[in-house]
């Protein structure tokens, strides 16, 4: 993080720098909301809130924060929040609250939340960490639609509950991929997904680590 | 960062005060959304009411249909009759099983549903004429897998024909338990009757593994073993002597429930069979 300018703390973590694909982070949450896109879309406003306001606040008092309890304070300023935003999707978007349940509630525990106000908003301006935060939730928030997108398209043959892919339960002719509602399909469009941005941006693939031998025939080992 | 900010003093401050701004924010907004969120779910339990019974239309406006079409009642769950001592638009049966005064402890071996607590009162809702009632909508609740579930039963006017069946709130397994709430599982219970023709107020109607072979059997949901049987148990209950046996024996028997001026008078004539 050299050089920190307004543009790209906002746009790095969507494509370069992605929380999710890059960074691994926030990979539990992106799992459970990504059934169906309006549910995936308020899923990403509530974290690019969280996100955004928490780091605003640990930046805005970070010369007072005693490093002893840094992260506690931290917690306690994401935990307010998001309750807050709980609070406010179930007075106005109650449906989507019901179906979103607890994972509003473990907003709390998104590693990308933690992160940006651990590893950026303690050493940067407020309002650095401002954008920053909205960056990465935009970032988290791109993983989830396109997830959601494939999602939705693939196992209940609609996108934002339109009907595109007519299913064979109402009469159609698309038989709905089942696997795609279950968790499990959101390690597959996200393994892709990291295979794509990585092809696009080489720089982004990690050193290898240790180098497999070339198989051995069986008649060697003999 | 100032070299100050360790000492514990400095600890303190910041701990306090940040306690103290943060459980305002809180609590602003828990109060301040408090009423707009009661409102949602009073309309979603208006929604659901009309779901189980089958009138619900996506789009619909449940408001007026829900005054149209369906009347509350308080049933006194002992005699079967209906009371008045309670307004059916504030009662609730949950609470009402904590007081004391309206609610009484199961024992062990009666508590089947695993509720500990059962309350003497109970809000019905009447589909249709109220004298004599397409539908009967009850609550009902229990004890799943993972925690309690809480769900409407509808039955036809004869008090034993299952309409439909509903869970509006449980934290079963999606896939598995959760499937309570699948149209296609739901669907399942349209006809069946809940109890047999030996007359007494024990239910017969139960979940199966491997298919319903009669009108008292519904199958069970598949990988759902503790989810099934807590539906079991809750239907067993609630639809037993403990629960609203009496009541729906007055609409088997023809004889409707008392209001509750008429309760002295005619109280014998439910409490047949």
């Amino acid at each position: 993080m050299a050089d920190v300018n307004a543009k790209s703390v906002l746009t790095a973590p969507i494509f370069q720098n992605n929380p999710i694909a890059l960074q691994i982070l926030g990979i539990c949450s992106a799992l459970a909301v990504t059934t169906s896109m309006s549910v995936s879309l308020v899923m990403a406003l509530a974290v690019i809130f969280v996100t955004s306001l928490s780091s605003f606040f640990v930046s805005l008092i970070r010369n007072h924060i005693p490093s002893a309890i840094r992260i506690i304070v931290q917690m306690t300023i994401i935990a307010s929040l998001v309750i807050v935003v709980d609070q406010i999707l179930k007075a106005y978007a109650y449906e989507m609250s019901k179906q979103l349940s607890v994972f509003v509630g473990l907003i709390i525990t998104n590693c990308i939340v933690m992160g940006r106000a651990e590893g950026f908003a303690m050493s940067n301006t407020p309002g650095m960490s401002f954008l920053d935060g909205i960056g990465n939730g935009l970032g988290y928030g791109f993983v989830l639609m396109v997830v959601g997108f494939f999602r939705e398209l693939l196992g209940a043959g609609s996108v934002f509950g339109f009907t595109i892919l007519p299913t064979v339960q109402n009469g159609g002719w698309y038989v709905p991929n089942g696997l795609l509602l279950l968790p499990p399909s959101a390690f597959f469009i996200i393994g892709l997904l990291i295979w794509v941005l990585r092809s696009v941006n080489p720089e982004q693939v990690e050193e290898t680590e240790f180098k497999m031998k070339e198989n051995s025939k069986p008649q060697e080992a003999v | 960062m100032a070299q100050g900010n360790n000492s514990i003093k400095k600890i303190l401050i910041v701990a306090f005060a940040l306690c103290i701004v943060c459980s305002v924010i809180v609590s602003t907004a828990a109060v301040a959304l408090r009423p707009t969120q009661q409102l949602n779910q009073e309309l979603d339990r208006k929604t659901n009411i009309l779901n189980v019974a089958r009138l619900y239309e996506p789009g619909m406006d449940v408001e007026e249909a829900f005054r149209e079409q369906i009347t509350a009642r308080v049933v006194e769950l002992e005699t079967g009759d209906y009371t008045d001592e309670f307004d059916p638009e504030t009662f609730d049966g949950f609470e009402a099983a904590r007081d004391p005064a309206t609610g009484r402890t199961l024992s062990g071996d009666r508590d089947i549903a695993g509720l500990s607590r059962v309350e003497n009162y109970a809000t019905v809702y009447l589909v249709g004429d109220e004298e004599n009632p397409d539908q009967i909508v009850l609550p009902i609740r229990g004890q799943g897998l993972w925690g309690r579930m809480m769900g409407f039963l509808s039955i036809e006017g004869d008090g034993n024909t299952i309409v439909s069946i509903t869970y509006y709130d449980h934290s079963e397994t999606p896939g598995l338990g959760a499937e309570v709430n699948n149209p296609r599982w739901q669907a399942q219970w349209e006809g069946k009757e809940i109890y047999d023709e030996e007359g007494d107020l024990s239910p017969a109607i139960h979940l199966t593994k491997g298919g319903a072979s009669n009108e008292y059997e519904v199958d069970a949901l598949s990988g759902a073993t503790l989810t099934s049987n807590g539906v079991t148990n809750m239907l067993q209950f609630w639809l037993s002597e403990e629960g609203f046996g009496p009541y729906l024996a007055k609409f088997r028997e023809g004889t409707e429930p008392e209001d509750a001026e008429n309760t002295d008078t005619d109280f014998e004539d439910g409490e047949g069979a």
